[in-house]
C-alpha cells in the first residue's frame, strides 16, 4: 500500500495461500502493521493511538449506556440517575464516557498542533489533513449532541444557543433551525434526533479514521524533520525506517498507559471537575442559567463566535456592504465556522517549501503565539462577555485568522529556513548523540 | 482565625470564572468532610445523623425523588440494617400507588418521594448541582483534594442566616451570607436542637448542617467510595503497566540505537 519500498506478506502454508487468493485480509493486516515508519518520530506522534483508543472507549461505553438510557424529555434525566444508582458499574461507565470525551479532545488538539508545527498538512498529505478536519468537526458535533442527552440545564440551554446559531443564517435560517430541532424549540423531537445522531456519528468517524490512516499509509508518515523517507531502494528505506510493529506499537502503548493513569485519576477522584454543576439540575425551559457556557473544548470557538459584536468595524462594514444581510450574529457564526475552514485550508495557505517548524526560525515564534492564543481564547470563552473580555476575544480571534490568512502565506516568502538534515537516518543519529548524554532515556517532551 | 478563613475564602472566590459561577457569589466556608480527597470515605454515623435531619426537618418541603430507599442499607452509605430501612420507609413516607389507586406506606423498593408542595428544589443531586470551590485562579484544581464544594456550600447556606429579613414583591426574603445575591426565600430551617441525635452528639446548627450536607453528598453520589477505589486501583495498575512498557520499549529500541551509534 505504501510508496515506501518494503517487504510484503507472502502466504506460506496451504491454508494461507487458499485464503489469500480469495480474501487478502491477512496481507492487509500485515501491510498495515509492518508499515515502514520513520525512526525519528518523537513523543508527539503518540496521539493517534490515544485517539483510536478514545474512539473505541467511547463506542463501547456508549453502546452499554444506550441500553439503559431513555431519550424522552420526561425520563432522560431520571434514566441517567438510574444508570448512576441502579445499573451495575453504571456510575463508572458514565464517568468514563463523560471524561472520555475530554480525553478525546485533549488528544485531538495535541494531534492537530503537532500537525501544524511539523507541517504534516503539506503536500502530499493534504487529504490526510482534510479528512482529519472532517473527523474533528464530526467529533464536535457528536460531543455537543452527547452533552444534550442527560437533559440537564446546560444540556437544554446549550442546545438552545447552538441551534440558535443556525437561525442566524439570512432568509433560510429559521426554517433550518426548525428543521434541525424538529419543532419551534428544543423539545422531545430534538432530544430523540440528537440521540439517534449521537449514536450514528461515531461510526462515521470510525469510517473516516480508516480513510485517514489509509491516506497517510499511502504517503508515509511525516516526521520531526519533515524530510521524506528515501525511496531509492529497499535498503535505503530501511535505514530511515522501522516497522510499526513492534517498535512504535510498544512505544505508543507506553505513552497511552501513562496518559490513562492520569485519566483514571480524574475519573476516580474528580469526575465532575470538567462538567458544569448546572447539568445536575433537570432541564427547565422557564429558568435560564446565569451563564450559559459550553464544554471546555468548545470555548476557543465560542470566544470567536462572541468576539464579533455589532461594535466591531469589520462587522459594521460587512453589514453595510451586504445591505444588512450579514448582521453581527451571522458574522459571528461565519467567523466560528470560518476559523475551522481556514485551518483546513492550511496546506494551500502555507507557502513555505520547508515542512518542519524545526527549521523555520520565524515560523516558530508565530506558531507558539498561536498555541498561547488558543489557550487565551479558551479562557476568555469561559468569561462573561463584558468589561475587557470582548476586546481580548477580538484580538485573539483576529490573530487566529491572521495566522492562517496572512502569516503562513507571507512567511514562505520572507523567511530564510535553516539547513535541514539530508536523511532521517542522520537526524536519528544526531538525536541519539544528544540524548545518550542524558542516559538515553526517552523523555516525553511536548513538540520540541 | 476568622480573618484567615475570610481571606482564604476571598482568595478562593476572587478569580471566579463564568464557567463555574453557580453559587459563587456568597461566602462558602471550607468545612472539613471525611469524604474529601482521593482516599476520603463517608462517615457512617454522620450519614445516619444527616438522614435524621433530612427526615425530621428538610423533608417537610424538599423531596429526594432519585434516591431509592433501599440504598440506605448500602455498606458504602448509611449502612442501616434491612429491617430498619423497612421500618423507616413505612413510618416516614406515603407513596401514591397507581395500581392500588391509593396511598400506601413506602417500601424499600420505592424511591424517596418527590415533594413539590412548597416549590422547594429536589435534594437528590443538590451536592453536585452547586459548586463552592473554583480556585486557584478559577481552574478548580483544588477539587482534587476538597471536592467541588457542594457540601460546603450547603453547610454554609444552612449556617449563613444573619437573622435579617425583608419583604419583596409579597414574598419574605431572608438574608444569607452564602446565597448568591444575599437574600434567599427559604426561611431558616435550623435553630439548634431540631433533632435528638441517637448517638448523643450535640445538635448545634453547625453540627446538623454538616451532617445533613454529608448525607446529601452521599445521596447525590452514592458510589463515591467504590469510584475512588476503582480510580486508585486503576492508577496503580496503569502505573505498573507503564513501568513494564517503559522497560519493554527501552529493551526493544536498544539494539536499534546501538546500531545507529556505530
Amino acid at each position: 500500500m505504501s510508496g515506501i519500498p518494503h517487504d510484503h506478506y507472502e502466504p506460506s502454508s496451504g491454508g494461507e495461500k487458499w485464503l489469500h487468493k480469495r480474501l487478502p485480509i491477512v496481507g492487509l493486516m500485515y501491510d498495515t502493521l509492518m508499515l515502514p515508519t520513520p525512526k525519528n518520530l518523537n513523543w508527539m506522534w503518540i496521539w493517534g493511538i490515544v485517539l483510536t483508543f478514545c474512539l473505541v472507549l467511547q463506542i463501547i461505553t456508549g453502546v452499554v449506556l444506550a441500553m439503559h438510557y431513555t431519550p424522552h424529555v420526561d425520563q432522560a434525566f431520571a434514566s441517567i440517575e438510574h444508570i448512576m444508582r441502579n445499573v451495575n458499574g453504571g456510575a463508572m461507565l458514565r464517568y468514563l464516557h463523560m471524561n472520555g470525551a475530554s480525553l478525546f479532545f485533549v488528544a485531538v488538539y495535541a494531534h492537530i498542533f503537532r500537525g501544524l508545527y511539523y507541517g504534516s498538512y503539506k503536500a502530499p498529505r493534504e487529504i490526510t489533513w482534510i479528512i482529519g478536519m472532517l473527523i474533528y468537526l464530526l467529533m464536535m458535533g457528536t460531543a455537543f449532541m452527547g452533552y444534550v442527552l442527560p437533559w440537564g440545564q446546560m444540556s437544554f440551554w446549550g442546545a438552545t444557543v447552538i441551534t440558535g446559531l443556525f437561525g442566524a443564517i439570512p432568509f433560510v435560517g429559521e426554517s433550518i433551525q426548525t428543521w434541525l430541532l424538529g419543532g419551534p424549540a428544543v423539545d422531545n423531537a430534538t432530544l430523540n434526533r440528537f440521540f439517534s445522531l449521537h449514536y450514528l456519528m461515531p461510526f462515521i468517524i470510525a469510517g473516516l479514521v480508516i480513510v485517514h490512516i489509509w491516506a497517510f499509509h499511502t504517503t508515509g508518515n511525516n516526521n520531526p524533520t519533515g524530510v521524506e523517507v528515501r525511496r531509492t531502494s529497499k535498503a535505503d528505506a530501511e535505514k530511515d525506517t522501522l516497522t510499526f510493529w513492534p517498535y512504535f506499537v510498544i512505544k505508543d502503548l507506553f505513552a497511552l498507559a501513562i496518559i490513562l493513569a492520569v485519566f483514571f485519576a480524574v475519573v476516580g477522584f474528580m469526575p465532575n471537575y470538567l462538567g458544569h454543576p448546572d447539568n445536575y439540575i433537570e432541564a427547565n425551559p422557564l429558568v435560564t442559567p446565569a451563564h450559559i457556557v459550553p464544554e471546555w473544548y468548545f470555548l476557543p470557538f465560542y470566544a470567536i463566535l462572541r468576539a464579533f459584536d455589532g461594535d466591531v468595524w469589520v462587522v459594521i462594514a460587512a453589514s453595510f456592504l451586504t445591505g444588512g444581510i450579514v448582521d453581527a450574529k451571522f458574522f459571528g457564526v461565519l467567523a466560528m465556522f470560518g476559523a475551522i475552514v481556514v485551518m483546513a485550508l492550511a496546506p494551500w495557505l502555507d507557502t513555505s517549501s520547508v515542512r518542519s517548524g524545526r527549521y523555520r526560525p520565524m515560523f516558530k515564534w508565530w506558531f507558539w503565539l498561536f498555541v498561547v492564543n488558543f489557550f487565551v481564547l479558551m479562557w476568555v470563552g469561559a468569561m462573561p462577555a463584558e468589561g475587557i473580555y470582548p476586546y481580548i476575544a477580538l484580538i485573539g480571534s483576529t490573530y487566529w485568522f491572521a495566522y492562517f490568512l496572512v502569516i503562513l502565506p507571507l512567511l514562505g516568502v520572507l523567511e530564510k529556513p535553516l539547513p535541514q538534515p539530508d536523511t532521517i537516518e542522520d537526524d536519528f543519529k544526531a538525536n541519539l548523540g544528544k540524548s545518550s548524554s542524558k542516559d538515553g532515556a526517552p523523555v516525553a517532551t511536548p513538540a520540541e | 482565625m476568622l480573618k484567615k478563613l475570610a481571606l482564604a475564602a476571598t482568595l478562593a472566590m476572587a478569580p471566579v470564572s463564568g464557567a463555574f459561577a453557580a453559587g459563587a457569589d456568597g461566602h462558602v466556608e471550607n468545612y472539613e468532610f471525611s469524604f474529601e480527597g482521593p482516599f476520603g470515605t463517608f462517615d457512617q454515623a454522620q450519614l445516619q445523623r444527616g438522614l435524621q435531619v433530612y427526615t425530621q426537618v428538610c423533608s417537610a418541603c424538599h423531596g429526594m425523588e432519585y434516591v431509592p430507599l433501599r440504598t440506605l442499607s448500602a455498606e458504602d452509605g448509611p449502612g442501616m440494617p434491612d429491617d430498619q430501612v423497612r421500618a423507616y420507609a413505612e413510618q416516614n413516607f406515603e407513596i401514591y400507588d397507581e395500581e392500588l389507586d391509593d396511598w400506601r406506606p413506602a417500601r424499600p423498593t420505592d424511591n424517596f418521594p418527590a415533594n413539590e408542595a412548597a416549590g422547594a428544589p429536589d435534594l437528590s443531586l443538590m451536592a453536585k448541582a452547586r459548586a463552592g470551590f473554583h480556585g486557584p485562579y478559577g481552574l478548580g484544581i483544588n477539587q482534587f483534594f476538597k471536592g467541588m464544594g457542594g457540601p460546603e456550600y450547603m453547610a454554609s447556606l444552612l449556617t449563613g442566616y444573619t437573622g435579617e429579613d425583608k419583604e419583596e414583591a409579597g414574598a419574605i426574603l431572608y438574608e444569607n451570607t452564602a446565597f448568591p445575591g444575599g437574600w434567599i426565600s427559604m426561611a431558616p430551617p435550623l435553630w439548634g436542637d431540631d433533632v435528638d441525635y441517637a448517638d448523643g452528639t450535640e445538635a448545634t446548627i453547625e453540627q446538623q448542617s454538616k451532617d445533613v450536607s454529608a448525607f446529601l453528598t452521599w445521596a447525590a453520589e452514592p458510589k463515591l467510595m467504590a469510584r475512588k477505589q476503582a480510580g486508585f486501583v486503576g492508577v496503580v495498575f496503569l502505573t505498573v503497566l507503564s513501568v513494564l512498557l517503559y522497560l519493554t520499549n527501552k529493551r526493544l529500541w536498544a539494539p536499534v540505537k546501538a546500531r545507529a551509534k556505530e
